[in-house]
């Protein structure tokens, strides 16, 4: 049992890896795709923007090697912040862009009443919509951290696991077999961020 | 709905953690790596390590320091103290910060705030203004740990700021710092009702209503404090439970 953290020079690998270690996980971080051969879950973590990142995933070999992984076998897959919207199919963000499209939907700048400020930035209630085992023993309700400026929206609703309440129902836990995302940061959400860790880790 | 947010301050000057009064005067108080896992134990809602020697001795917060004490952090960690390039910047979230505080660089090269959001995204540049009330009573922004007048007032510097792409503004008062007698709820709203980011308000808490204060008069999103915290008995989870008191609504955390 392995995680691999899917090293693309985006986002805070040291914080995702120690929450993992902390949730029992034998987390490794990698640059090199073939390193999905060692793991028995992945996580990609992400903050930044979504072309750079997807310019970084496909220059380095990932996205190829993460879908064939993927078609092929049941992995389970964890998105975190960015690491979700890259999931979708594309984003608005810095012009158009092309995502993993593993979990069919789009990203999209919050419009929001003048007093909500943007980036959303703090903790933030989950609200579970479907059943999904990321969720076990997550209470309705319960606070996570949220920092982002972008949001996805599934084109299927039965993949949206969970929603948060700012201006609009943001699609905040989107699920689709064995692939996962949330928008929060369950690494930095403490012991209510771990529960997920570990669920994901239980998969 | 998003939660009004605590946030200990913590300030680095080497490797020991200090307070002042005023930006002077510092006070050991103790030591990093110890204080994070405390707070990191009371689940508070986010953390700010700041070094402020690190400006005046024209050098960035010391990397390994961060990475000794950010991957111990499990809620978000924001540090700050001398950056001056992308490559500190990176190497911090490398490093396990989750965002960077960037200050005196700002008034050289503004540009640098552009630079860092376009690359690693506008939600981990936060941008901190250090700024007092003059004798004419107008405000100035100050940089290098408040030894520098900068001649800009601090409502247009944060407007400036989130068109470069700051994601958030800590806003800090000098004078009121340290001093435990309260915000300065001017400077807050005024730098609140420039921007549409949120901000953090800074500088003066000493009892549990000055931070409804900043939150109710100031309109910040988020207050954070450091002698309160060091020196009186009051937590960061008593600061929420007297905002919730008082009808602000934050999260729950655990009680440890």
């Amino acid at each position: 049992m392995k995680t691999l953290i899917v090293d693309y020079g985006m986002g805070n690998l040291a914080s995702v890896k120690r929450a993992l270690e902390e949730c029992g996980a034998d987390a490794f971080v990698s640059d090199n795709p073939k390193a999905i051969l060692d793991a028995s879950h992945i996580l990609l973590p992400g903050v930044g923007s979504f072309k750079q990142a997807m310019d970084n995933l496909n220059r380095q070999g990932w996205s190829d090697e993460i879908k064939n992984s993927l078609e092929k076998w049941d992995i389970p897959f964890l998105g975190i912040c960015l690491g979700m919207q890259l999931l979708s199919t594309n984003s608005e963000e810095h012009g158009e862009s092309e995502g993993l499209n593993l979990i069919p939907g789009r990203v999209k700048k919050f419009v929001l009443p003048k007093e909500l400020r943007i980036p959303h930035v703090g903790w933030n209630e989950l609200y579970i919509q479907n059943d999904c085992p990321l969720l076990n023993g997550v209470k309705d309700g319960t606070d996570f951290y949220f920092v982002h400026s972008y949001h996805a929206i599934c084109d299927d609703k039965s993949h949206v696991g969970g929603t948060t309440p700012y201006g609009i129902d943001v699609e905040t836990v989107i699920g689709k077999d064995n692939i996962w995302g949330t928008q929060f940061h369950p690494e930095k959400s403490a012991s209510s961020g771990f529960q997920i860790l570990k669920n994901f880790l239980d998969m | 709905m998003l939660k009004t947010r605590v946030i200990p301050t913590l300030l680095m000057k080497d490797t020991t953690l200090v307070k002042g009064v005023g930006f002077d005067s510092w006070r050991r108080v103790g030591t990093t790596l110890p204080a994070i896992r405390v707070y990191n134990r009371r689940q508070v809602d986010e953390l700010i390590v700041l070094d402020i020697s690190a400006t005046p001795s024209n050098r960035p917060i010391d990397l390994f320091e961060v990475r000794e004490f950010a991957p111990d952090c499990f809620v978000p960690l924001t540090v700050g103290g001398g950056i001056k390039d992308i490559e500190t910047i990176k190497d911090l979230l490398r490093a396990g910060a989750d965002k960077v505080a960037l200050n005196s660089i700002t008034y050289t090269n503004p540009n640098i705030v552009s630079e860092a959001s376009e690359r690693f995204g506008v939600q981990c540049i936060v941008v901190s203004v250090d700024a007092k009330k003059e004798a004419d009573g107008t405000y100035q922004c100050y940089s290098a740990c408040g030894s520098k007048p900068e001649g800009k007032n601090p409502a247009d510097w944060a407007r400036f700021m989130e068109k470069k792409g700051a994601g958030e503004i800590l806003i800090t008062s000098i004078e009121k710092d340290g001093a435990m007698q309260g915000y300065d709820a001017e400077l807050i709203k005024m730098v609140s009702d420039a921007v549409t980011i949120p901000v953090i308000a800074s500088g003066g808490a000493g009892k549990l209503e000055d931070a409804y204060e900043a939150i109710e008069k100031g309109g910040a999103q988020a207050v954070s404090a450091a002698s309160i915290f060091h020196f009186t008995e009051i937590t960061p989870l008593e600061v929420k439970e007297h905002l919730k008191s008082r009808g602000v609504n934050v999260r729950n955390s655990n009680k440890v």
